[in-house]
């Protein structure tokens, strides 16, 4: 194992390289860029053993993904934003034809107005798609969940594409150590993709994709759900593997001073490195708060939340999202399966950046709540 | 069902997909009328109807063409 300096992109491309694809398909798009050239470049010295390929467009390249992972090879793309927002037809082929594709969504606002900033907008937007998702909160975080997407999704009684997210910039983009494991520990961890359902062998033929009439398309989609509540106790399963083979521990959601916590802060992604300094703080000025962060949307981990809030008197939902007029999404799945008197705060759209002021007045107006949802960070020429 | 993401493992399945039940309108013919022109099997869009004039219900939609086609009126739709 290696200590290496390097950006959440360049730490996804080599968890990429250590799981060994056999087709990737990308196309290039702020701010996941990079991850297709460090991609280009490993193929291109034969570092991956893969076919590249330079697709027109993100719609092609996740019909390209479709089709090689139809094929039974293990695949990987990447995408983020409008380029997410052109996969969307073919994201619900790909979970609904149980294809356990991984790829990595560099989380950007979604036009208009255009930005190239962070938000979680473009993943959210994917929701009901049926693909997992996984919300990274640092390099580490990104490369090893590219690694257990692979274990996690290619699971027989998964068989589900995956999403890892990270977000824009704030990951994509910055520097910070990052531990790089050893092939043979990977090759333990991760071994060849078996498929049993999909693959190409004219002595077995299959039609994928086709037309289902009424008497079959329910079941299907039941399937699917079926399959996504499994995924809870493979993610558990895959969780105690890799921290076995690698000393990490990851789990679908990760506890932070919650247990006597009175108002617990439940976020996603990068911006809960912030909340996790902020609550140290606001434990030293007597708050008793804590923060739950949700590494694992979908499938969502409603067990876990619920037992981590059950002696918490009210959570505050950070949602860097917003479904116009309902408030946040992750605010509406707490009010919808938790039971917790529960605030939501929208907040860092478009890349605005998220301090620990905006932090101080969540706990505020949680403490003291004026409304179910409250924008936080807005400016006065923007009402 | 045993198919995982409704992959199709045992090719034909055209053949236990049988498209009959979408039917609303029954053609019936009657062979004493028939002249053997053989219009209706010509025209039938599913290839439903064989040299005998036999009709296979497990496939006809019922879409009524050789009903019209039919030059002796020999064959009439009935509600199933």
């Amino acid at each position: 194992m290696t200590k290496k300096v390097m950006t959440a992109n360049r730490a996804v491309s080599e968890a990429v390289k250590l799981a060994k694809p056999q087709v990737i398909p990308v196309y290039p798009i702020t701010p996941q860029t990079s991850i297709s050239e460090y991609l280009a470049q490993f193929v291109a010295d034969g570092d991956i053993d893969a076919e590249y390929i330079r697709v027109e467009s993100e719609h092609s390249a996740i019909s390209a993904a479709l089709g090689a992972s139809g094929t039974g090879v293990r695949v990987f793309t990447a995408t983020s934003s409008q380029g997410l927002m052109l996969m969307h037809e073919i994201l619900y082929a790909a979970a609904g034809m149980r294809m356990p594709i991984v790829m990595a969504d560099a989380n950007r606002s979604i036009s208009a107005p255009l930005s190239i900033w962070n938000d979680q907008q473009d993943s959210i937007a994917q929701r009901d798609s049926g693909w997992l998702q996984t919300y990274a909160e640092n390099g580490q975080d990104s490369l090893d969940s590219v690694l257990m997407a692979y274990k996690i999704s290619e699971n027989s009684k998964v068989l589900l594409p995956s999403m890892v997210c990270l977000d824009g910039f704030i990951l994509t983009h910055t520097v910070e150590p990052v531990e790089i494991p050893t092939q043979e520990q990977v090759d333990s961890f991760l071994p060849k993709y078996k498929p049993e359902h999909a693959f190409l062998d004219p002595k077995q033929p299959k039609s994928l994709g086709t037309l289902t009439d009424p008497d079959y398309y329910m079941e299907t989609r039941y399937q699917l759900e079926k399959a996504m509540e499994n995924s809870i106790e493979v993610i558990e399963q895959v969780s105690k593997e890799f921290k076995e083979i690698f000393s990490r521990e990851y789990g679908l959601v990760e506890e932070y001073k919650c247990e006597d916590a009175k108002i617990i802060i439940i976020a996603m992604g990068s911006i809960c490195s912030t909340v996790r300094v902020c609550v140290d703080d606001m434990r030293e000025r007597g708050e008793k708060v804590g923060l739950l962060k949700i590494r694992s949307y979908r499938p969502f981990p409603q067990e876990y939340i619920q037992k981590a809030v059950q002696n918490a008197d009210k959570v505050a939902v950070l949602d860097k999202n917003i479904a116009f007029g309902v408030g946040g999404a992750l605010y509406n799945d707490i009010k919808a399966k938790i039971d917790i008197e529960a605030y939501d705060f929208i907040l860092g759209l478009g890349g605005r950046d998220i301090t620990p002021k905006d932090i101080d007045e969540v706990l505020d107006k949680t403490k003291n709540p004026v409304k179910d949802v409250t924008w936080i960070g807005l400016k006065n020429k923007g009402m | 069902m045993d198919s995982i993401g409704g992959v199709v493992s045992n090719p034909g399945s055209t053949r236990s997909n049988k498209t009959g039940s979408w039917r609303t309108f029954k053609p019936l013919l009657d062979k004493e009328k028939c002249i053997d022109c053989d219009n209706c099997i010509m025209f039938c869009p599913e290839g439903c109807i064989n040299k005998d004039h036999n009709i296979d219900y497990d496939y006809c939609k019922g879409c009524g063409i050789c009903e019209v086609e039919c030059p002796v009126k020999a064959i009439k739709m009935e509600r199933e």
